[in-house]
């Protein structure tokens, strides 16, 4: 009897794994996805701007416009965040995924785990490629009236990692909300693993009688 | 052959002689030395420069604010390096910061008298908190026109001006209590009280001396809490008691003779002058019941508010003054040799040093000693109410013959003191306690104040030690008949103490304070945030920037940012117009001031900070086309940023406009 409850406490594991990750996709409302910071002499400490779900921020109220006032010298458009849709839609592509994660974990199959993983994945890596094509449109779309010109340069930052631009070293890494966003998705997987490794297929749903193909498909792979 | 050759040697001899004997006449001619200075620079065995060495990017360990003196401002240096950082401006006006010239802060320079422009500024001394310097505020004397001045250590920037009444130069001034509850102002002249018109010679009949006690909130503010009225002595110095004697400040006297000329014959007359004991917690009492007289007395009070940028000047009417003979226990004097200059309580507060400066000796008196005698009634006599106590029932000793001339006495950590003698132009360590000498080092030349960062608080921080010198004759490159001052810095963490550096410094430092860089560094506002500014012709932005006509006055709401005015042009604007640029700085960056300065301006120009607002009023005498410009250095396009004002006649119908761009003109 005894043994038999701590089987059926073990079983709740891939189910709080993936409440665990759904839940850790919220830490993108605490803390910034990326930062990328300018350095050169006369910044020692660096220009640092953090990029959120939902608002581009810096380490000073002032650092939008800070960076804004660098690249008008070379034509850059100013960064203007009510005008970037993102960062008004992703909030909400978030918050379903949280509320897609926890309801997935309710039924608690590693078959949904796994889909659930493998879409929030191409969305991340989706919004990678279009945080790729603003930095892009930034660092190509110049003013034909900057005061300074320097014919085939461009201002693009790095997607990741650093890079030399003019007088500035340009870093950009993901920040914590991105690195947790991202271990949150891994756990997705490891929830989806650990459901289909360590139990037999029928144990693991709650609702026993309620199992589908896919899952047998899942299972017979592994 | 012998003979030949010796008469040959004695022929040789002469010559040889006569040669040695010529150039000891040309050396004894053209040659003097002074023994005091011959083959000793004041330096210096091998290392020192080492230890004063701070590399390229390196910060200084301490701050040191030193007096500007006649110059009226502070300056603002780094130790041990002596660089100079900034002058911040406090009693003068100052074209490099537009202070006194913007409308902003011209009513910090308001009195009784009206704008006052310059002022002798003489003691700093840093806000304390449990007789510790804190880093919140430096307070500084105007000297000339009676005024206490605070800077705010997070901007270094005067904050507030109050003016001293019933006082005649403010001397023995700011000196704060353990907590900064006040600062105090002792007059340096005896004046009629109130003022009046009498003869001079009715001096010791009319004439009074006053001390003020200066109250200060946890947020700055500065208000006259009381006066005392004593007699018309020169109150020359003060400290305010710390630890045991907390609640008690003490005032240097001279001229207890009450002389009125020839002073520096009639006036040092007297053995003996008096230290002036004030227990400033009776006075409180005295006040709380009562017993005082509210007298008629203008004096302005100037505040500087950060979120209006903007000064503005209250005059006050009356003020509250306590009487020594209705307020028994408030005061009383100790007999102390040769007019003394500096009073300095040690660190525990137990020994007030009076530095008799026309002595060769110290006379240090305690505190517990004092107490005893107050309690004993060991009076030698009463003067004007106030009991003088029995000289040797309150000196704790005396440090014999140290040198001549003593004025002023800090103290280190452990347990030492520091006399500059003013005569024998040397700086003398002694013990507290034993009295004994043990060290003493020639300054360059004739050293007046002397300072050790938190060497007048309860926890002196040591290590270097600052003479302020009056008198540099050969020290520089010559600059002409005026030569600079100059301090010089000892180090004093061994038994020796050991000359280091030389460095000039602005006008005449009468007195510094020092204190660790990491008390004032974490204070520093880089801008001031822009949503915050409550200046009343402010701009938020250039979409807010315009300009304004009223009858012949015109308002101009410009604004700055890298690298361009909005506007940058102006038409409109006439002959015999009172023209106001209100600029406001919408950088919010560190170290990103703008300036502004427009041809003709009869003022000077603005330099405004990020996030700040500043009015510049220009009257043009002439119709054309005005050029205006930055002056502060700002980025690569700042030669760049300028713009014109279109000046037109007397009754001319060009409308008022204002553009920047190719923007159509909004009118």
């Amino acid at each position: 009897m005894l043994f038999q409850k701590e089987q059926n406490h073990m079983k709740q594991l891939p189910r709080i794994l993936m409440i665990i990750a759904s839940l850790g996709l919220l830490t993108l409302f605490l803390f910034p996805m990326w930062r990328i910071t300018l350095y050169a002499p006369q910044y020692p400490t660096g220009v640092t701007m953090y990029i959120h779900i939902n608002k581009i921020g810096g380490d000073s109220p002032g650092t939008l416009q800070n960076v804004n006032i660098l690249n008008h010298y070379v034509g850059m458009k100013p960064i203007i965040p009510e005008a970037i849709p993102e960062l008004k839609f992703l909030p909400i592509v978030v918050i379903t995924f949280v509320v897609l994660g926890l309801i997935i974990a309710f039924f608690n199959r590693p078959k949904l785990f796994l889909t659930w993983a493998i879409l929030a994945s191409v969305l991340s890596l989706l919004g990678i490629y279009d945080f790729y094509l603003w930095e892009y449109d930034y660092g190509h779309t110049l003013s034909p009236d900057a005061p300074m010109k320097f014919p085939g340069a461009s201002f693009q930052p790095p997607l990741i990692g650093t890079k030399v631009i003019l007088n500035f070293v340009a870093e950009s890494f993901p920040h914590t909300g991105g690195i947790l966003a991202g271990i949150s998705i891994f756990l997705a997987y490891v929830a989806w693993f650990v459901g289909i490794k360590k139990y037999p297929k029928n144990e693991i749903s709650n609702s026993s009688d309620n199992i589908s193909a896919g899952d047998k498909l899942v299972h017979t792979n592994s | 052959m012998k003979k030949f050759e010796l008469n040959i040697n004695q022929a040789h001899f002469g010559l040889f002689a006569m040669a040695i004997i010529g150039v000891l006449l040309l050396f004894g001619c053209g040659n003097q030395t002074n023994p005091y200075t011959s083959g000793d620079s004041g330096a210096l065995s091998s290392d020192v420069a080492s230890k004063v060495y701070v590399a390229p990017g390196e910060h200084d360990e301490f701050y040191a604010f030193m007096s500007g003196g006649f110059s009226g401002q502070i300056a603002v240096h780094g130790l041990p390096s002596g660089r100079l950082f900034k002058v911040i401006p406090v009693f003068s006006v100052d074209g490099e910061k537009g202070y006194g010239f913007n409308e902003e802060t011209k009513p910090l320079l308001e009195t009784s008298h009206g704008f006052v422009p310059w002022d002798d500024s003489h003691h700093p001394e840093l806000s304390q908190t449990n007789g510790e310097t804190d880093g919140r505020w430096i307070f500084i004397n105007g000297n000339n026109t009676p005024r206490i001045a605070r800077v705010d250590l997070s901007v270094f920037e005067t904050a507030q001006i109050i003016e001293i009444p019933n006082s005649g130069g403010n001397h023995s001034s700011p000196f704060t209590t353990e907590n900064t509850e006040y600062v105090v102002a002792g007059t340096r002249f005896g004046v009629p009280y109130p003022q009046k018109d009498v003869p001079i010679s009715s001096y010791a009949e009319n004439f009074k001396g006053m001390l003020t006690y200066v109250s200060v909130t946890d947020e700055g503010y500065m208000d006259i809490a009381f006066q005392i009225l004593l007699p018309a002595y020169d109150y020359d110095l003060a400290h305010s008691g710390k630890g045991n004697s907390h609640g008690w400040t003490f005032f240097t006297t001279y001229n207890t003779e009450e002389a009125s000329t020839l002073m520096e014959v009639t006036a040092s007359q007297n053995d003996k002058d008096y230290i002036a004991a004030v227990n400033w917690k009776k006075a409180e009492e005295y006040i709380k019941a009562g017993n005082f007289q509210e007298v008629p007395a203008k004096w302005a009070n100037n505040v500087y508010d950060e979120h209006t940028h903007m000064a503005t000047s209250t005059m006050n009417d009356k003020v509250k003054v306590l009487i020594p003979s209705e307020c028994p226990g408030l005061v009383y004097f100790l007999p102390t040799p040769k007019s003394p200059h500096g009073v300095d309580v040690d660190p525990t507060g137990e020994y007030i040093v009076g530095n008799g400066k026309l002595s060769a000796d110290l006379t240090v008196h305690s505190f517990t000693k004092m107490l005893k005698a107050i309690e004993n009634k060991s009076y030698e006599t009463e003067v004007a109410g106030v009991p003088v106590l029995k000289f040797d029932e309150v000196v704790a000793g005396v440090v014999q013959e140290a040198g001549l001339g003593p004025l002023h006495t800090e103290f280190d950590a452990k347990g030492n003191a520091y006399t500059s003698f003013f005569i024998s132009s040397e700086v003398v360590k002694w013990k507290v306690g034993s009295w004994e000498v043990l060290d003493r080092a020639p300054s360059y030349y004739s050293i007046g104040h002397l300072m050790i960062p938190g060497g007048d608080s309860k926890k002196p921080q040591g290590k270097y030690l600052v003479a302020m010198n009056k008198i540099t004759k050969d020290r520089y490159l010559p600059t002409g008949p005026e030569l600079c001052h100059s301090a010089q810095l000892y180090d004093i963490s061994g038994d020796k103490m050991q000359l280091l550096l030389d460095f000039p410094t602005m006008g005449e430092p009468h007195y510094a304070q020092g204190i660790s860089a990491d008390r004032i560094k974490p204070r520093q506002k880089k801008f001031y945030p822009i949503e915050e500014n409550k200046h009343p012709f402010r701009a938020m932005g250039e979409k807010d920037s315009r300009v304004e006509r009223e009858g012949n006055v015109v308002h101009v709401y410009m604004t700055t940012i890298r690298s361009h005015f909005a506007p940058d042009n102006i038409e409109g604007i006439k002959v015999g117009d009172k023209v106001y640029f209100h600029v406001t700085n919408l950088e919010q960056d560190w170290d990103v001031p703008h300036g502004f300065s427009i041809m003709g301006a009869n003022n000077a120009e603005l330099l405004i900070m990020g996030g700040q607002t500043e009015t510049l009023l220009w009257e043009p005498k002439s119709e054309g086309v005005i050029p205006f410009y930055c002056t502060d250095f700002c980025s690569a396009l700042h030669q760049e940023m300028q713009g014109y004002v279109r000046v037109s006649p007397r009754g001319s119908n060009i409308a008022l406009s204002w553009s920047l761009g190719e923007d159509e003109a909004v009118q």
